[in-house]
């Protein structure tokens, strides 16, 4: 069969893959840098290829929430935004994680605090992984690094959301959402047929109701619901670690970079062998749960390791985390929509553990 | 007159609780309204042969836990997003029934974007809109629907127009809008008002499966609580105050 090759932007091609993956709905609301994903909807008018349905919300918090009634019925619900957006939907978040919801959302990351800038960042990384909304939950976060990815996480985001009944993110960035590149689609998917048994679709045939709640007013209850998610997040920190690793059989540095980042640490990588150091890169994919073991694991084979973000410095503490005190790390980090070269990242590898 | 089991029989029956109202005990407060609207809302879904099909969307506030009451699907929204999560459900089950069940802070307040962008939209659900003129749930604070003058525990001198702003009439707010298709206001403190409501929310689902639009259906009620008044008194102010600012009837049919 002839493969199904497109040149496309990252945000478009988010949208492409969310109608093969056979997406039920999809509630959104128009930001820079992510609007191609509902523009590119619109246009195509998903309703006549599979019957999804495609919305403009007033606002990120009315999408959150019509995500939180839809996923509530059981279907595939998509939706997308970009950081100021994501924190308007924080409180609904919570939510779904709560009710325990499957449902995808997809940050493509803009530099911030505040209403900051439209240019490409990972500022978010804390808010994605380490919570954003209140209570003691958590998102499964995937950080694709091409449009590629992007494409193919968008299909595997739904199948880990409806195996752990949780919301999962895309964490992606300006610079992903953006850039055209080369993509292969896979074919298009079936829309659901099945009704989830806990999915609120009236109790016809049922005999008994369905509720979709993240509320348990007594204590007891509660600390058994929170009980119960915290198991289901170790059966995901079991299953669903993903990272990729490049050159790390004999190296003697460690890159350790997300996304974006982890493209620019690969060319970074090839600077340095052609000048004779011997540099790797682990490219964590999953941010949460995340490749702890790996990262521990390498840090007994190399003398330094080295953490590049487009922030101040955020999945640093994790990877410190990993690393628990045996090795020291580096850290270099760009923001405001300031992308690092590869050859300020090679000097600042350089002058943390070479020059020194 | 004996009372026994003697006198349980068919031909003494005068009243049987709807089969869509579960068995637990309502936590409302003896004389609130709450308790009537839920049954009407059920008898209304069972006489038109819907509780099979129909999701409904509890609000944050007094009518929080509807859904321990109510037995059919329901969903539990955030403050304010139920209009969001009963869009939500409908555009991917347009041959479902939805409503959503909301008081005035929840509908008028935190939700008025959600509420009005619905309704502007037109989507083809039913609003439950239970106006008691205060947030019940928290305490007594006041709403936005609260009357001039008004006493409550964040108007402890009462409502103050200049400083704190109008009651907002949301029925008629939500009447100017091309999505609803029906928008009335209702009571429940006396037998002939119930029997009125029923028929206003037997209209608005009809209104509904016939995919009209946007169905609006206010009650004006009681929160003797809140109030701070016996459940009759209660009722004679609401007559005596709220009823005059929040006139009842159809306001668009």
């Amino acid at each position: 069969m002839e493969k199904d090759i497109k040149l496309m932007k990252g945000n478009e091609a988010i949208a492409e893959a969310a109608i093969r993956a056979g997406v039920d709905a999809y509630f959104g609301y128009p930001i820079t840098p992510q609007s191609e994903v509902i523009e590119y909807l619109m246009a195509e008018q998903p309703e006549k290829r599979t019957g999804m349905v495609v919305l403009q919300a007033e606002s990120e918090v009315a999408a959150i929430n019509m995500i939180y009634g839809a996923a509530g019925a059981g279907k595939r619900v998509l939706t997308t935004s970009s950081s100021p957006g994501i924190s308007l939907m924080q409180e609904g978040i919570s939510y779904i994680a709560g009710a325990q919801l499957p449902c995808v959302l997809v940050n493509v990351v803009r530099g911030g605090p505040g209403l900051g800038t439209i240019q490409p960042s990972q500022a978010d990384y804390f808010q994605s992984v380490k919570g954003g909304g209140h209570g003691d939950y958590k998102l499964i976060v995937l950080a694709p690094a091409s449009v590629q990815e992007s494409v193919d996480f968008t299909r595997l985001a739904f199948d880990i959301a409806f195996k752990y009944r949780n919301p999962v993110m895309l964490l992606t960035d300006g610079v992903l959402g953006q850039m055209m590149e080369k993509v292969e689609f896979f074919e298009q998917q079936e829309r659901k047929k099945e009704d989830e048994p806990w999915a609120t679709v009236g109790k016809a045939g049922r005999g008994h109701r369905n509720y979709i709640t993240s509320l348990f007013i007594k204590p007891e209850k509660m600390y058994e619901v929170n009980l119960e998610l915290q198991k289901k997040y170790r059966e995901v920190e079991k299953n669903e670690v993903r990272y990729q690793e490049i050159d790390t059989e004999d190296a003697d540095y460690l890159f350790v970079a997300y996304g974006t980042t982890a493209r620019i640490c690969q060319k970074a990588c090839q600077l340095a062998r052609e000048k004779g150091i011997k540099v790797g890169l682990l490219r964590p994919i999953s941010l949460y749960p995340y490749p702890y073991d790996i990262i521990n694991k390498l840090a007994d084979k190399v003398k330094g390791v080295m953490v590049i973000e487009m922030n101040h410095g955020q999945m640093v503490e994790d990877v410190k985390l990993a690393i628990n005190g045996k090795l020291e790390v580096g850290f270099m980090g760009r923001s405001g929509g300031i992308i690092p070269t590869p050859s300020e990242i090679l000097e600042a590898l350089e002058n943390k553990f070479i020059n020194k | 007159m004996k009372f026994g089991k003697d006198i349980i029989s068919p031909e003494n029956k005068v009243f049987e609780k709807t089969k869509l109202l579960t068995d637990e005990y309502l936590h409302y407060c003896p004389g609130c309204g709450h308790s009537v609207v839920h049954r009407l809302l059920m008898e209304a879904l069972e006489d038109l042969n819907l509780g099979d099909e129909t999701i409904g969307v509890a609000p944050v506030g007094c009518s929080v836990f509807a859904y321990h009451y109510m037995d059919i699907d329901m969903q539990q929204a955030a403050h304010g997003r139920a209009p969001a999560v009963a869009t939500g459900i409908k555009r991917v089950m347009p041959d479902k029934t939805v409503f959503t069940y909301q008081g005035d802070g929840d509908l008028a307040a935190i939700g008025t974007a959600e509420t009005i962008h619905a309704c502007n939209r037109g989507e083809n659900i039913t609003f439950i809109f239970i106006n008691n003129g205060i947030y019940g749930m928290t305490g007594g604070q006041m709403a936005p629907t609260t009357l001039e003058n008004m006493k409550s525990s964040t108007s402890p001198y009462g409502r103050d127009l200049k400083s704190m702003g109008h009651p907002l009439k949301m029925t008629e707010l939500v009447a100017n809008l091309d999505g609803v298709a029906y928008a009335t206001r209702q009571a429940v403190h006396t037998p002939a008002l119930v029997r009125k409501c029923k028929k206003a929310i037997v209209k608005a689902f009809k209104l509904q499966k016939e995919n009209k639009g946007t169905t609006f259906v206010e009650i004006v009620t009681n929160c003797n609580s809140g109030w701070k008044m016996r459940p009759v008194q209660a009722n004679e102010w609401l007559q005596k105050n709220m009823i005059p600012y929040y006139p009842l009837g159809d306001i668009k049919k």
